[in-house]
């Protein structure tokens, strides 16, 4: 027989478990797009999430393993989920198609698979089909135009997911895109914004957006929800948020006719999402926790400036594959201080 | 130096940047709740003479040769090892290669006792500690055979002659007990608190030592308050609570945690005025210099989900693991891995016919739950949930990813050699990945890449010594004969010179 190594224990945790539960976490925000959205959104959501699963069945099949446990493990799923849930809500089924099967394919597979990846697999396709089709991934819809409460039929998500009709008239244009074309035919931020931003009900969700990005107050309930789990640090959302409101807070006290405040930056656009479920990825972003907040405070200060500056009115997802970029670099310059050493690695002398 | 006063070991702030460990089920109930039971004699018992950290023991008796309780049967041999006593009365039936707790599952040489139920034991000398010397004291610990009784054992006289050098102003004593299912050290602390603060008062006076701290897991309030009640009027002896939290039993994190500081990575606790012992330790010192009494039984812990009355059983070193497991009345379900020690730490051993040494605080019958594994492990997902786990802030997914591409040298850079092998890392891991048993390989290869080196560099020696020596001797021969040349040429010169200046004095004579 051979030997087995101590520990003859273990923890509760498996990855099965931890991907559960962020799906779990998800839920209420997802649920809440649907009600916003209707009935195309559930089918977007079903379509990006199957295509996930079947792309990852067809990586496993060409690297000669057995899929039941690949598919198991809930991340195919999961970076599924989180796709579906940054697009706009009425996009057709082949933006799904094509966005779900470039995560899984290019961006997890070919860099070797689950704990591979340099960069988070839903962002990159994000980015990737945002650069590639501008049209469709620019389509948002007004909040209350389109949802269940609008008692739509089940079949608008045939014509409006695989027919691509979506009506001009429930279409509507994100704050950050409002903002950013107004401020391009010199118009101050005091007139743009009025009818537009409504904290309280932005915070509620009652917002135009991506599918699952528009309820802030949910996606953070989910959020603290994994941190209590001890599913997720605290540090990367919380630098995340930090490195989006002080930048934005100074800029606002500076010029208000000029730079949104910084409660616009949190409610709007993919902040929430982003700082608690897409930096938090486990594999793209940094395992030290000094590296975490230097992490999370890059993706925040690089969205207030993608946002501010840049020519796309979001910047989240482009923050976050910049700095998954940092990721390698960050986890050397960060390593912890070992017991007994001082912090350049030479031992500790007696007193 | 001067005694450091222990910290506010309950501070919220402590706890909140000290986020080391790991919490597993403790799983202590319910072996901690019922008294130590002494177990009887068992027919035979099996002594192995390697029950310590060094040199083995080297046997003193013969085959048929009658002892009696606390008699000398192996000796210390080299400075660090232990010697080793008959643990009752007897005839000595030979010396054989048994299985003995051993990861290789491999056999060792072990002296084989066959009992006679009489217990007779030596004549013993008693003794006033505080009127020894310290020397003295180190001198009977170490002919009482006394070892660390946590699990380390390294002979304790080896730790105590360092006080005779330098006095060492804090001793620790080590009640922690963070390993799930073990309670040895709790009944012990319950039932014999006072010898434990009498041990600790002992070592104080081997070591030149101030004040001794006893640190014990919040998770044996009992225990804690026999200790307080025993150490009741005694101002060297302090009894802290310390967070239950794995691994606060190791030495490193229990010093940090009580004094606040850091042992160098490349020096020992006396570089920063501290010894640890274990608290099973102390109680066995007290024994040895009170009683005479050498180390020949201790407190293990019988436990896990197999075994029908979990229990702490007082035995006599030897007693085969079968005698044990049967004494708790069998198992109840099958087992799936008997474990020598706690679960994060222990041995997984095949065979009971294995013996209790001085070092066995425990034997686990674990059933397949218990185990909670995986049928094999997954790839990493960089959750680093092993990097805020590990109580020495090392990056465990770094080092193994490396150890598994063959680069040592670049895992011993990030800290390798800093690794003390408790298991946190493997016991938080998501995927399961058997992290620490990397790190244990990669040491076994350093140090045998080391044995290599230096086995490689004395051979390099003394093939360049060989050189060097037959260059020389060449050298000396060519210088040699080339001498003996010039001697010759020179003489011939000499002898042609004479033979000339004869000629010509010929030819003036006869001219």
């Amino acid at each position: 027989m051979s030997p087995i190594s101590s520990p003859h224990a273990h923890g509760a945790h498996s990855v099965g478990r931890v991907m559960l539960l962020v799906m779990l976490a998800l839920s209420p925000a997802t649920a809440a797009g649907f009600w916003q959205f209707g009935w195309p959104a559930i089918t977007l959501w079903c379509v990006t999430i199957l295509s996930a699963l079947l792309s990852e069945a067809f990586c496993a099949r060409l690297a000669e393993r057995p899929a039941g446990p690949m598919l198991a493990d809930g991340s195919a799923m999961l970076t599924g989920w989180l796709l579906a849930l940054s697009l706009p809500p009425w996009a057709p089924w082949w933006i799904a198609a094509a966005g779900a099967s470039f995560a899984i394919i290019v961006a997890k597979h070919a860099f070797g698979g689950l704990g591979q990846n340099l960069f988070n697999p839903a962002m990159a396709a994000r980015v990737m089909l945002l650069i590639s089709f501008p049209v469709e991934m620019t389509q948002w819809l007004a909040p209350n135009a389109a949802g269940m409460s609008a008692g739509l039929d089940p079949m608008t998500a045939f014509s409006v997911t695989f027919a691509g009709n979506v009506p001009d008239a429930m279409t509507s244009a994100s704050l950050l895109g409002h903002v950013k074309a107004e401020a391009s035919r010199g118009i101050a931020l005091s007139q743009s914004l009025t009818g537009y931003w409504d904290p309280f009900s932005f915070g509620l969700g009652q917002r135009a957006g991506s599918l699952g990005e528009t309820s802030a107050l949910l996606l953070a309930t989910g959020g603290l929800f994994l941190v209590l789990k001890r599913v997720i640090g605290l540090r990367i959302p919380a630098a995340f948020i930090l490195g989006v409101v002080l930048p934005a807070a100074f800029a606002h006290l500076l010029a208000p006719d000029q730079y949104l405040p910084p409660l616009a930056h949190l409610l709007t656009g993919g902040v929430m999402l982003g700082a608690f479920f897409i930096a938090t990825d486990y594999v793209s972003s940094p395992s030290t926790p000094l590296g975490q907040w230097i992490f999370g405070l890059g993706c925040g200060v690089l969205t207030w400036v993608i946002r501010t500056w840049g020519a796309y009115p979001e910047g989240v997802a482009f923050a976050v594959l910049l700095m998954n970029s940092a990721t390698p670099l960050i986890d050397r310059a960060t390593r912890p201080r070992i017991f007994g050493r001082r912090r350049n690695g030479h031992s500790m002398t007696a007193p | 130096m001067n005694t450091p006063a222990p910290l506010p070991t309950h501070s919220f702030l402590r706890r909140l940047l000290q986020r080391w460990g790991a919490h597993p089920e403790a799983r202590k109930h319910p072996a901690a709740d019922t008294d130590v039971t002494v177990l009887p004699l068992p027919p035979r018992l099996i002594l192995p003479l390697a029950q310590h950290i060094g040199a083995p023991a080297r046997p003193l008796v013969q085959a048929g040769q009658y002892v009696l309780r606390g008699e000398l049967i192996a000796e210390a041999q080299g400075a660090i090892s232990a010697p080793l006593h008959a643990p009752t009365s007897g005839t000595i039936i030979g010396i054989a290669d048994v299985p003995v707790p051993h990861a290789s599952g491999l056999a060792g040489p072990a002296i084989l006792l066959e009992t006679d139920g009489r217990d007779e034991a030596l004549p013993a000398e008693h003794a006033d500690p505080f009127s020894l010397e310290p020397a003295e004291i180190a001198r009977r610990v170490a002919a009482a055979g006394v070892v660390g009784m946590g699990g380390a054992t390294f002979p304790s006289a080896v730790k105590l002659a360092l006080g005779q050098k330098n006095p060492i102003p804090t001793l620790i004593l080590n009640g922690g007990e963070c390993e799930p299912y073990l309670s040895c050290d709790d009944r012990l602390m319950r039932e014999r608190a006072p010898e434990v603060i009498d041990g600790a008062r002992i070592i104080l006076r081997a070591i030149g030592g101030e004040r001794a701290l006893i640190g014990v897991e919040s998770n044996k309030p009992q225990a804690i308050a026999a200790l307080r009640a025993a150490a009741d009027g005694i101002a060297d002896v302090d009894i802290v609570e310390v967070p239950s939290r794995y691994p606060m039993g190791s030495e490193k994190q229990l010093i940090s945690w009580l004094t606040g500081r850091e042992i160098p990575a490349e020096g020992r606790s006396a570089d920063i005025g501290v010894m640890v012992q274990n608290v099973g330790t102390a109680a066995a010192i007290h024994r040895a210099i009170r009683f005479g009494e050498p180390l020949t039984r201790r407190i293990i812990t019988v436990a896990g989900g197999a075994i029908r009355t979990p229990r702490n059983l007082e035995v006599r070193i030897g007693t085969p693991l079968s005698t044990l497991v049967a004494f708790c009345g069998g198992t109840t379900e099958p087992v799936a891995r008997w474990v020598m020690g706690g679960p994060m730490m222990g041995l997984s051993i095949h065979s009971l016919d294995i013996p209790v040494i001085k070092g066995s605080g425990g034997l686990l019958g674990l059933v397949e739950h218990e185990l909670a594994a995986l049928p094999e492990p997954g790839p990493c997902i960089r959750c680093a949930a092993c990097v805020g786990a590990c109580p020495i802030g090392l990056m465990p997914l770094e080092m193994a990813a490396l150890i598994k591409n063959g680069d040592l040298k670049a895992s011993v850079e990030i800290g390798l050699k800093d690794c003390i092998s408790c298991g946190t890392c493997s016991f938080v891991c998501p995927s399961q990945i058997p992290l620490v048993q990397y790190f244990n390989h990669a040491k076994g290869e350093l140090a045998a890449q080391g044995r290599n080196r230096m086995k490689q560099d004395a051979i390099k020696e003394l093939v360049d010594a060989r050189e060097s020596r037959m260059e020389r001797e060449a050298r000396e021969k060519a210088e040699a004969a080339e001498r003996r040349k010039a001697e010759r040429a020179r003489a011939k010169a000499a002898a042609a010179a004479k033979a000339s200046a004869a000629v010509q004095t010929n030819e003036e004579t006869t001219a």
